[in-house]
């Protein structure tokens, strides 16, 4: 009888197998929880080091920050309103042009293009959205600025510039840089983002409800028209406010061609400013305190709009999908 | 005109406006690429690889910021990855249905997508302030958590591609979930993890704004992490807006070369993934 105590030995021994495997395990899924919460971390450390950073120029200058065009290093007075007036407008000059290309390409994609066409025409689409936004800003100051300085804007100021009401846009001389070239370099940015999500949604629509409009009769046009967009309106929200809130972060790009100056013109021709612009051409020549922290404050600014945008643009795309069921 | 004449028309002229509205989008990347080509190729020559970035109207070549570049993408990487691979497979393989989860997701999906100057910012606040300079750990730091969210989107999105049958086959063979999560649930979805990992990379070799204010620049040979260092994006920066036309050479060549390893890197990420539905 000597099996007994060696069945005995071998329980003994899965049973200290187990525990330590449990131990494993519980180990495990703690790693994996901890690194999961530390991005909650991360947003949270972001908030508070802007906050605090920005903590003596809000003090200073109270909310009067937010409409001061002055921007004098010298005397230290600061206020954010022409960086404020430039990230919004280059925006909006994106959003305008880069839209209605977004969705032409997107339409091609999903309903024109042939199905071997389809992916290279996506690939491309892609390696755009890949190209960081410091080649964007090289291209821009050499090659576009100069382009649209001899072409496009003269053109302009020609034509619009003469019109009442809104010819004070078109003023002044082609200078090249400026915010309307930051706001045409910003759309051929979105450009990809856009267009992908758009893609991406349109896809979602069932091909029953697209082959019965077909089936009616309708043309390509006004099944996109009256069916696709209608279904996926949540979608092409979000993806334009994706857009945008690339937009209203980007950097590099628009450092090279707006020109960097701290006034608000009224023609879209001359040079301005971005928030972001503003932080990467001054934050390490900023000399004093009182400086440093008021470009704090602008990037905590920046921070509030791109994310408010940002979760607009999330909060839209989860209710397409959650009407899906997925 | 007859209402059928004028649908067809309306459809006609839309989907004209649509082909060319491509043909604009496409017709934008092969102008970077070509004006990249013309005005890189001339400096692309063995001094570019061997030479440090030279003081203006003398001769050099950009190898300080190409070291630099390569060790801060290389650290924020091995940084990075980890962390994103493991928050991922939180997202995926231990969370299903909880609401944490959800708020994790939604803010990493924010954060993918945050503009990547107040990254720069959050870093020289809690790293260059404290230590009192700026430095490669600080710039390496900074692309690290850009890397953060790239990864665990891919990780999460590939893990759950693997059928749950792999899964449960794991459990009734006894093995315990930690096994079942790293020799099997990593396995199936390695190859999406792996494009994760190279698109994660390809995104940090470009950025530049994260990188003025923590590893700022170096015009020497510098292999101390601790002091300022080089790197390629604000090289091209600083190059490209200056007045010196061997400079502005030097930005086209660095600008050419970074646009080549990301466009290789994008590409190679898709071969990889596209290997994995060959094999399945």
């Amino acid at each position: 009888m000597t099996s007994i105590p060696a069945t005995t030995a071998i329980e003994a021994r899965i049973g200290r197998w187990a525990r330590g495997q449990k131990r494993y395990d519980t180990a495990f899924r703690l790693g994996t929880t901890f690194f999961a919460l530390l991005v909650l971390v991360l947003l949270g450390g972001v908030i508070v080091a802007l906050v605090e950073g920005a903590a003596p120029a809000l003090a200073k200058f109270k909310l009067g920050f937010l409409v001061t065009e002055e921007w004098n290093p010298v005397t230290d007075e600061f206020g954010a309103l022409a960086p404020i007036y430039g990230t919004l407008v280059t925006s909006a000059i994106a959003m305008l042009i880069g839209v209605p290309i977004s969705f032409g390409i997107a339409l091609f994609i999903t309903e024109l293009c042939p199905p071997w066409l389809k992916r290279p025409i996506g690939t491309a689409i892609e390696l755009l959205a890949g190209i960081p936004s410091i080649i964007y800003g090289i291209w821009g100051l050499f090659v576009f600025a100069p382009l649209l300085q001899d072409t496009v804007q003269p053109l302009l100021i020609d034509s619009l510039g003469n019109l009442p009401g809104i010819g004070f846009l078109f003023g002044g001389p082609p200078l090249g840089i400026g915010i309307f070239t930051a706001g045409l370099i910003f759309a051929i940015m979105v450009l990809p983002f856009i267009t992908l999500v758009m893609r991406d949604v349109f896809e979602t629509v069932p091909a029953l409800l697209k082959e019965s409009a077909y089936g009616l009769g309708a043309t390509t046009w006004e099944v996109m028209w009256n069916i696709v967009l209608p279904y996926t309106r949540g979608g092409v929200m979000g993806g334009i406010m994706l857009g945008l809130g690339r937009a209203l972060g980007e950097t590099m790009a628009v450092t090279f061609v707006i020109g960097n100056a701290h006034d608000i013109h009224a023609s879209l021709l001359a040079p301005g400013t971005t928030i972001s612009a503003a932080l990467a051409n001054e934050f390490t020549e900023a000399t004093t305190d009182i400086y440093l922290s008021s470009l704090i404050a602008l990037g905590l600014i920046l921070f509030i709009i791109t994310f408010s945008v940002l979760v607009l643009a999330k909060l839209m795309l989860l209710r397409l999908q959650r009407s899906q069921g997925t | 005109m007859t209402l059928y004449q004028r649908r067809k028309l309306a459809n006609r002229i839309v989907l004209g406006l649509s082909l060319a509205a491509t043909a604009f989008g496409l017709a934008w990347l092969a102008a970077i690429l070509v004006t990249l080509l013309t005005h890189g190729v001339s400096a692309l020559t063995a001094d570019l690889f061997t030479q440090m970035t030279p003081p203006p109207g003398s001769r050099g070549g950009l190898l300080n910021a190409i070291y630099g570049s390569l060790v801060m993408t290389a650290l924020a990487t091995l940084i990075g990855t980890p962390v994103g691979i493991l928050a991922g497979t939180y997202l995926a393989e231990y969370s299903r249905g909880s609401r944490l989860a959800e708020v994790i997701r939604f803010i990493n999906d924010i954060l993918l997508s945050a503009p990547s100057i107040i990254v720069g910012l959050f870093v020289y606040e809690v790293a260059v302030i404290r230590v009192g300079h700026f430095s490669g750990w600080a710039g390496a730091f900074a692309l690290a958590i850009i890397v953060v969210p790239v990864v665990v989107r891919t990780t999460e999105d590939m893990l759950r591609l693997v059928p749950d049958s792999l899964r449960e086959a794991a459990a009734a063979l006894g093995a315990p979930k930690w096994r079942a999560v790293i020799q099997i649930s990593y396995r199936a979805a390695l190859q999406g993890i792996v494009t994760g990992i190279m698109l994660a990379v390809a995104r940090i070799s470009g950025e530049t704004a994260p990188l003025l204010f923590t590893a700022l620049n170096n015009q020497f040979w510098s292999a101390d992490l601790n002091a300022p260092m080089a790197n390629l994006p604000v090289v091209i920066f600083q190059f490209a807006l200056s007045p010196y036309s061997d400079w502005q050479s030097l930005a086209w060549g660095g600008a050419l070369l970074i646009t080549l390893v990301i466009l290789t890197l994008n590409i190679g990420a898709r071969l990889v993934a596209s290997w994995s539905t060959v094999k399945k």
